[in-house]
């Protein structure tokens, strides 16, 4: 059976997968279902048991228990060259005693396949490195041995490409650029493509499907723009760019609208987006979703009062403030550049205010530092 | 879900695949054990007939006793021979490690005309059978009219050596990261201070290693020191002459006790290294 | 510092090669004039006058042609050999003895520190008529009753084999150590499986290791006299017993010389051709 499994099509279903290393559990009772044909993202900071799970999905490793199929095919423990699934090492692993050729033919030789010429050049041109296949690995610059590493593994027509933080050593820039081109040939060769990142940015910029990961389980699984507008825990709201989270108490009930009072001003908010288990929650607010007002102006929706400018950064797209609210909380608030009113300036007191719908409701239990502490960049392996 | 292929893949290959996995780490463990008992065996023996109560040769197994241990210059011209050795190891050690690791530096730090054919001159002393480094040594010196002895024999050592040191030492060169010492310039320390402050303490656990290194084939050498000796003996030469009608039972001794200073000062090294990086 | 930057080299190299200049190169152009010296007619033992008689080298290999291919050919096993034993003990050291690296890294340059000549003479022991290993295969009637394990060639490459087996083993170590293990999965990965990986990925990362160990064993080893001389017999000699006898026995100078000259160039011809094969240049 083992020799079929090579030829697995299907969906990748983890079931109730766990590995522990001595008492420490790096993965925990995970199960996941990654349609095929997208590009999902394994989303967390290090530690979190992304790169672990990817490693046991690409036969690296081997699960404590639970199990792994694609398709019907059950390949928990099969070795990695009998799965039909590639990987793209973080650092990209090509082998340094070869040429670039032949280290994306080398996939092709080991199983057989008999015009390699023809796919490897095919390949090349896809990544636009045709010119590179008699160099070796070390005579390349990074974004292109990125490239060759991708090259190496799409060649095989895998039925999962696993990309183990591809981007991690290249620098911003390029980091975008390849961004978009892996998206791109994602959707040329139309392969499922597993991504393991601990850039949100990253994951938020390419895949369809999110699965944001902590301590060895998974947070929340969506799309990018379910996960930022409606996340479902504090870890959540803080990983996947910046919330403010304050304290509130549910007072009333009002059809799909929930009425909420933070610190004695009350606002409203839809109770399809509360998470809240009882009567105590969070109500999150993205820091763009806010507009400032001098007091006195009209404004519309949610308002809360009282606010003074604390600090102001000018960054060319947006300005962000710094309100410090009567409560003693500090507010983040970006402001697009666009409406040509003159910018805030420190000492003001101001007033904020936000749609309704754009407010999203956690637990009154969450640690609302979850997700915060961890700065991805310097954890950066 | 297909319930066939799931029955049928399930406890047939896991089982297979855990087994020869199993075998393939533990078939190394295994072979492992078996070389090193090989490496060691004449070490063993070595050691066990240390404790020989064999009078004069060593062959046959004829009783334990403490007295070679206690006594090891009970047979003289092995201490003599030995003193010999560790005289001659510590100046070939000095003037070794001092000229190689000079040669290291240029050869590791300068871009200069000449640093290939510098590399090929380190080269061939290794490249050379000791034989025939031994041989042309004796050739020179009887040229000169010098009589071999105790100073052509430190020069014949500190000829093989240097090519070793160099070696270790670049190594040790080659994996010094530069921003360091661009980082001690930067901070006001000229090339001088840098050197001192920075360089050099970074290279120094390579040069002690390179050093060691000496030592242990100085000490251990036989074949070049047989030709440039004359009639000083030293503890190899002393062995191998003594070999045809017993060896004394205090060589093993020293050989012994050798090897336990030697695993002594490489453990230390060790412990001090782990101790400071924690 | 108050001296040109561009001399520095230079003075850090001057003293060393001064002394290499004067212990090796002059040596070996010595050793070359030697060799073509002929004996003074009527003259003391040691007494030799230049006459460049090239016919010394012809004379020299003639008389020693057994000798020679003895040595290259008791070299080229104990390389293979090493070679053999060496692979595996490095590869599991550098790859499956997780915190025990150190520790048995140590133990396999630990046994250097018994002069190897002490050991080489245990052997001799062990094997040898007084020891424990021929009384007992002859009682268990593996070996018949003549039959000696030491004073063969077997023994005398064992020997060797055994003395260069650290030389063999820290560079093989050294290379396998240094493979990115990331580039073994990556094999796995692209269908691979493990002795496939082995053959197209590790053996050739580790070439360099290979490369440098059978050197740091075949060129002793070609050279040694000590393991024939201890576990052989006369019919086991090798070039280095002869030139070793030359030149202290029979007092023959430009014999000796010739044959030494011989030995060199031909091993600095074959590590050249094994080198440029090999495609390994930075070992030099």
């Amino acid at each position: 059976m083992a020799k079929d499994s090579i030829s697995a099509r299907g969906d990748l279903r983890l079931t109730r997968i766990t590995k522990s290393y001595g008492d420490f559990t790096a993965v925990d009772d995970l199960t996941l279902t990654i349609p095929k044909g997208s590009f999902f993202a394994l989303l967390g900071p290090s530690g979190c048991g992304k790169t672990t799970t990817l490693r046991m999905v690409a036969g690296l490793e081997e699960p404590t228990g639970g199990s792994i199929h694609l398709g019907d095919t059950d390949i928990t423990t099969t070795r990695p060259y009998q799965r039909p699934i590639n990987t793209v090492f973080q650092n990209y692993a090509l082998f340094p005693h070869l040429t670039i050729f032949e280290n994306i033919a080398f996939g092709l030789r080991r199983r057989g396949i008999k015009d390699v010429k023809e796919q490897v050049e095919k390949v090349l041109n896809l990544v636009e490195l045709p010119h590179l296949a008699e160099r070796k690995p070390m005579q390349l610059s990074g974004g292109q041995q990125q490239r060759i590493a991708l090259a190496r593994a799409i060649v095989n027509r895998p039925a999962l490409l696993l990309l183990d933080e591809p981007l991690g050593a290249l620098d911003l820039k390029l980091r975008r650029q390849m961004q978009i081109e892996l998206k791109w040939i994602q959707r040329e060769v139309g392969l499922t493509f597993v991504h393991v990142t601990h850039d949100q940015e990253e994951a938020m910029t390419m895949a369809d499907t999110i699965a944001v990961m902590n301590e060895g389980k998974i947070e929340q699984m969506g799309s990018p723009a379910d996960l930022y507008d409606d996340p479902e825990t504090a870890f959540v709201a803080n990983f996947l760019g910046q919330s403010n989270l304050i304290k509130g108490k549910i007072d009333a009930n009002d059809g799909d609208n929930l009425v909420v009072d933070l610190y004695g001003q009350k606002i409203s908010m839809s109770k399809k987006r509360s998470h809240a288990v009882d009567n105590s929650l969070y109500a999150g607010i993205r820091p763009e979703k806010f507009r400032i007002s001098r007091l006195g102006t009209p404004v519309r929706g949610n308002t809360l009062s009282g606010g003074r400018i604390e600090d102001v950064s000018y960054i060319g797209v947006s300005t962000q403030y710094v309100v410090a609210m009567p409560w003693g909380q500090e507010l983040m608030v970006f402001e697009q550049n666009d409406d040509g009113v003159a910018p805030f300036n420190k000492g003001d007191e101001v007033n904020i205010s936000w749609e309704p719908n754009f407010t999203f409701g956690l637990r009154g239990d969450e640690d609302v530092d979850a997700g915060t502490e961890v700065n991805p960049e310097e954890l950066e392996e | 879900m297909s319930q066939k292929i799931k029955d049928a893949s399930i406890p047939t290959i896991p089982v297979k695949a855990r087994f020869s996995r199993w075998f393939g780490r533990n078939l190394l463990r295994i072979y492992m054990i078996f070389g090193f008992t090989y490496l060691f065996i004449p070490v063993a023996y070595t050691f066990v007939f240390s404790f020989n109560d064999s009078g004069k040769s060593n062959l046959i197994w004829k009783g334990f006793t403490l007295s070679n241990w206690q006594n090891p210059c009970g047979a003289p011209e092995v201490c003599k021979a030995l003193g010999n050795s560790i005289k001659i190891g510590l100046l070939a050690t000095i003037f070794s490690t001092i000229l190689g690791t000079m040669i290291a530096f240029a050869i590791g730090r300068y871009k200069f005309k000449g640093r290939s054919s510098s590399n090929l001159l380190i080269f061939l002393p290794m490249a050379t059978p000791e034989i025939v480094l031994g041989a042309s040594l004796l050739s020179l010196f009887l040229v000169f009219k010098i009589n071999p002895g105790f100073w052509p024999t430190v020069i014949a050592h500190v000829v093989f050596c240097i090519s070793f040191v160099v070696v270790t030492v670049k190594a040790r060169i080659a994996s010094l990261d530069p921003r360091l010492e661009q980082a001690a310039m930067d901070l006001y320390a000229n090339e001088l201070e840098t050197f001192r402050r920075v360089t050099l303490p970074l290279v120094a656990p390579g040069i002690a290693g390179a050093a060691l290194l000496a030592f242990s084939l100085s000490f251990d050498d036989f074949i070049i020191t047989n030709f440039n000796s004359g009639t000083l003996i030293t503890f190899p030469k002393f062995v191998y002459v003594s070999a045809a009608r017993g060896i004394p039972a205090q060589a093993n001794v020293i050989g012994s006790a050798m090897f336990f200073l030697a695993l002594a000062i490489v453990i230390a090294a060790q412990l001090v290294k782990r101790k400071r990086t924690r | 510092m108050s001296f040109p930057k561009v001399r520095v080299p230079y003075l850090l190299l001057l003293p060393g090669f001064a002394f290499l200049f004067t212990f090796f190169i002059l040596p070996i152009i010595n050793l070359a004039q030697t060799s073509t010296q002929t004996r003074v007619a009527g003259g003391d033992t040691g007494e030799y006058e230049q006459t460049l008689a090239f016919g010394n080298y012809i004379q020299a290999f003639v008389d020693n042609k057994e000798q020679f291919g003895r040595s290259f050919l008791y070299a080229t096993l104990a390389t293979v050999f090493a070679l053999a034993i060496a692979y595996p003990l490095a590869y599991a050291i550098a790859f499956k003895s997780g915190k025990f690296k150190n520790i048995l890294l140590v133990l396999v340059v630990a046994p250097f520190f018994t002069s190897f000549l002490l050991r080489t003479i245990a052997w001799k022991q062990i094997l040898g008529e007084e020891g424990f290993v021929v009384p007992g295969l002859r009682s268990l009637h593996i070996i018949g009753e003549q039959t000696t394990l030491t004073s063969t060639s077997i023994a005398v490459v064992a020997g060797m084999t055994y003395n260069f087996l650290p030389f063999m083993t820290l560079p093989l170590y050294a290379s396998l150590e240094r493979i990115d293990p990331r580039t073994i999965e990556a094999a796995g990965d692209l269908y691979a499986n493990g002795i496939t990986a082995f053959r197209r990925v590790t053996v050739p990362l580790s070439l360099p290791g290979v490369v440098a160990g059978t050197l740091l064993t075949f060129i002793p080893a070609a050279g040694d006299y000590v393991n024939a001389a201890i576990l052989g017999s006369p019919n086991t000699k090798m070039i280095g017993n002869v030139i070793e006898s030359r030149y202290f026995k029979i007092v023959d100078y430009p014999t000796a010389a010739a044959l030494s000259f011989t030995l060199m160039a031909a091993i600095l011809v074959l590590v050249t051709l094994y080198i440029r094969k090999a495609g390994t240049e930075e070992l030099v």
